[in-house]
């Protein structure tokens, strides 16, 4: 095994090594672009990218979720309404530079060093998942459905009680005439 | 009220290793030395086997859909179709495809380049990825390792997943083009492709429950058990039984929907939109388009055979069944037992095929529909029924295994009772109103205007 | 994916929910700072995973077992992503109100309330 700075660099690294770096860049290009679309294809690319870490962390079933959630209907929201203001008024979605820019990226620089520097590092010795083969089926949809069913069932009503407000909610947004 | 504990029990159980276990899995053993090699390959290599398997026919037969839509829909239509190029005009196909390879690659001055590009690519992708879990021929016995290509516990799931991606594809061709018709195109279609998806996604999830399985192997072989539970000499297919005739029915309109193909073609309505979402796209990039279009035709064909048609076996009988209950005849049983299962891939081919000449025929039969129309029929109308139709059956689940059987069924019907009441008189009464309203078209005479004649001043003559 | 140190994950997780908020405070569409808030949620899940995945927090006595907290990273994540979803149908809903009243969404301009 390759040794580099006391990490051991297995194929499994250098496979969410790849992912990650893609997963990155995608993230910087939604802020980056100045196109609102190509800002969420940037955002669908990091999601789904996402969803095949999850498959990595054996969550299987939030993995497929997220691909349905995030990236086959929320982000297909997201490009309808920029396309529609898009043809509502192609000038609208210009983007200026002022003071902002700079302050939002020292402000944000500093958080991350403030994270990466107090947190990661004690975090350093709890890096390798404890492997019971009993437990690595925690992602099926039978140990969810499960858990979510029994010891959730509260908070997960609660959700469709606030899914159902958010359905009225956007029609009432919507219609010009109740 | 005990026995509602019984429920986790069941569902357990039918999510074991080996769930519906079957007399089949026994006898195709004696053959299985002959192979024993697929079983002593390495497990990268048996996967690329089970993908060039899959893959290369699909890349095949798209060309041969298109000469069988155009030869199909001019029997229909009471023309003769391409005839010349070939036996059949069956080239005809490759020759439009030289053509199209041939053709000038126009891209547009003022397109957004990078996703003018990767569209066609996208819109081709689901309907390859889709295929990843189906499984077009049986899941034990010696053909069980070249089909599905992963046979992963998620597998309806990663079907809806990867075809609400689909939707990518046309939308960003529709905005990348710069033409505000391919706009509305790809506006028209997202919308559509959304709307219809929940009831799609809905009507599988009926028949997950029915099933209790997401893995497309278990849902097929839970269709080859006597159906209804009762009669033993036909299978189960979910297309035979009360819930999955309503779920199929769903799924059917929903998948015709979800491939933008007529009477649901809105996006591309040639007399509203020109070409719609591919107006702008010539050459090759538009042979892409058209490919996925009818990649994606074939393979919700599949998953409706195999979700609903009982997956690769070619009549619901079984025929095991048939050879313990007539002995004098099981050598004819088992011949006919054994042509099923070698020749399953043939049959879901076939079972596939009959999907695209469904679709060809609801091309030929059915005019387009109006976009209100479009819309009023997913929300209004699949997705109530399919909603429904879940909460019945999870009523039918529970009500069977506290009171039995046929208390079950009373209370299904009954509670389908209810909920149909109940749509009639909220959305139901709505729909007929609208509906009314919009068949009849008015006319309204414009308003008069009131001409009035002004009398020219006259000219003050001396 | 034994191999990979939960570090890696994590640092991952951090990286993305600071372009997040850079996004948020940079940008001046609306429509974005809605996907910037998205990233940041989606940050947060992938954190939440891949603690669950690793369970470092099951070692305190008294506390969750390994199983129960393996369940509760993930369920947490199912929860953020329903209100995700709420949160995006009633936003722009309100962002096409505003383009509706307005004809402009650039958030520099919604100035109303400062009297």
């Amino acid at each position: 095994m390759i040794n580099v700075a006391g990490i051991e660099i297995t194929p499994e690294l250098v496979a969410f090594g790849g992912l990650a770096t893609v997963a990155a860049l995608a993230a910087i290009g939604v802020v980056a672009f100045n196109n609102a679309v190509r800002s969420a294809l940037c955002l669908v690319v990091n999601f789904f990218l996402l969803a095949v870490l999850y498959f990595t962390l054996n969550a299987e079933l939030l993995g497929i979720s997220q691909v349905i959630v995030y990236t086959g209907a929320i982000m297909v929201l997201f490009l309808f309404v920029i396309m529609l203001l898009n043809l509502g008024a192609p000038q609208i979605l210009h983007e200026k530079w002022d003071f902002k820019r700079p302050a939002g990226i020292v402000l944000a620089l500093v958080f991350a060093g403030l994270i990466a520097g107090q947190i990661l590092p004690s975090l350093m010795s709890a890096s390798r998942p404890v492997s019971n083969p009993a437990l690595d089926a925690y992602g099926s949809p039978q140990a969810i459905g499960r858990t979510l069913f029994s010891t959730y069932v509260f908070p997960f009503e609660a959700v469709s009680i606030l899914l159902l407000i958010g359905i009225v909610g956007s029609i009432l947004l919507a219609k010009r005439r109740i | 009220m005990a026995t509602l504990t019984n429920i986790p029990h069941q569902i357990e159980l039918r999510t074991s290793e080996e769930p519906f276990p079957t007399a089949k899995t026994q006898r195709v053993k004696s053959t299985r030395t002959m192979w024993n090699w697929l079983e002593h390959l390495h497990p990268a290599l048996l996967a690329l086997i089970r993908v060039l398997l899959f893959v290369l026919p699909i890349l095949v037969i798209v060309p041969l859909l298109i000469w069988w839509e155009r030869r199909l829909l001019s029997w229909m239509q009471d023309r003769i179709g391409p005839n010349r190029v070939g036996p059949f005009g069956l080239l005809q196909t490759i020759a439009d495809g030289v053509k199209l390879f041939l053709k000038e690659d126009i891209t547009p001055a003022k397109v957004d380049r990078l996703v003018y590009f990767i569209a066609p690519a996208l819109a081709l992708f689901p309907a390859f990825a889709i295929g990843g879990t189906l499984p077009w021929g049986p899941s034990f016995g010696p053909l069980h390792l070249l089909t599905p290509i992963a046979d992963v516990n998620i597998g309806i799931l990663y079907v809806l997943a990867i075809s609400s991606l689909g939707v990518y594809g046309v939308v960003l061709a529709g905005y990348a083009s710069d033409n505000k018709y391919s706009l509305m195109g790809g506006l028209r279609s997202s919308a559509q492709l959304i709307s219809y998806e929940l009831a799609m996604g809905m009507s599988l999830a009926c028949m997950v429950l029915a099933t209790g399985s997401l893995r497309m192997t278990d849902m097929v072989s839970s269709q080859e058990q006597p159906l209804w539970g009762a009669v033993s000499f036909i299978q189960n297919w979910n297309l035979l039984t009360p819930f999955g005739v309503i779920a199929g029915l769903v799924f059917l309109i929903c998948m015709v929907a979800e491939t933008n193909r007529a009477p649901f073609d809105l996006p591309e309505a040639e007399n509203e939109l020109i070409a719609g979402y591919h107006t702008e796209y010539s050459s090759m990039k538009f042979a892409v388009f058209f490919m996925g279009e009818y990649a994606s035709m074939f393979i919700f064909s599949g998953i409706f055979a195999a979700v609903f048609l009982g997956g690769y076996n070619i009549l619901p009988i079984r025929w095991h069944y048939l050879a313990e209950v007539m002995p004098a005849m099981s050598g004819l049983w088992d011949f006919i037992d054994s042509i099923n299962y070698w020749l399953a891939p043939i049959w879901f081919i076939g079972k596939m095929i009959a999907g695209i000449s469904f679709y060809i025929w609801l091309r030929a039969t059915l005019p387009r529909l109006r976009y209100d129309q479009l819309m009023a029929l997913g929300w209004k109308s699949l997705l109530p029924l399919a909603t429904t139709n879940f909460i019945v059956i999870a009523l039918w689940l529970v009500t069977t295994s506290v009171f039995g059987v046929a208390l079950g069924w009373v209370w299904a019907i009954g509670a389908f009772v209810v909920l149909g009441i109940i749509y009639r008189l909220t959305i139901g009464m709505k729909g007929v109103e609208d509906r009314l309203h919009n068949r009849v078209v008015t006319l309204e005479e414009p308003e008069r205007r009131q001409v009035e004649v002004v009398e020219p001043p006259k000219a003050a003559t001396s | 994916m034994i191999g990979v140190p939960l570090v890696a994950y994590l640092s991952l997780g951090l990286f993305m929910f600071t372009v997040g908020a850079v996004g948020v405070i940079v940008r001046r569409n609306p429509i974005v700072i809605f996907m910037c808030i998205e990233l940041m949620l989606n940050a947060v899940n992938l954190t939440f995973l891949s603690f669950a995945r690793y369970h470092a927090v099951a070692a305190r006595p008294g506390g969750p077992s390994a199983a129960e907290s393996m369940m509760a990273g993930q369920m947490m994540v199912i929860f953020v992503m329903a209100v995700a979803a709420a949160e995006v149908a009633v936003g722009l809903g309100i962002i096409m109100a505003i383009f509706r009243l307005r004809d402009s969404i650039d958030i520099d301009e919604m100035s109303l309330l400062r009297g």
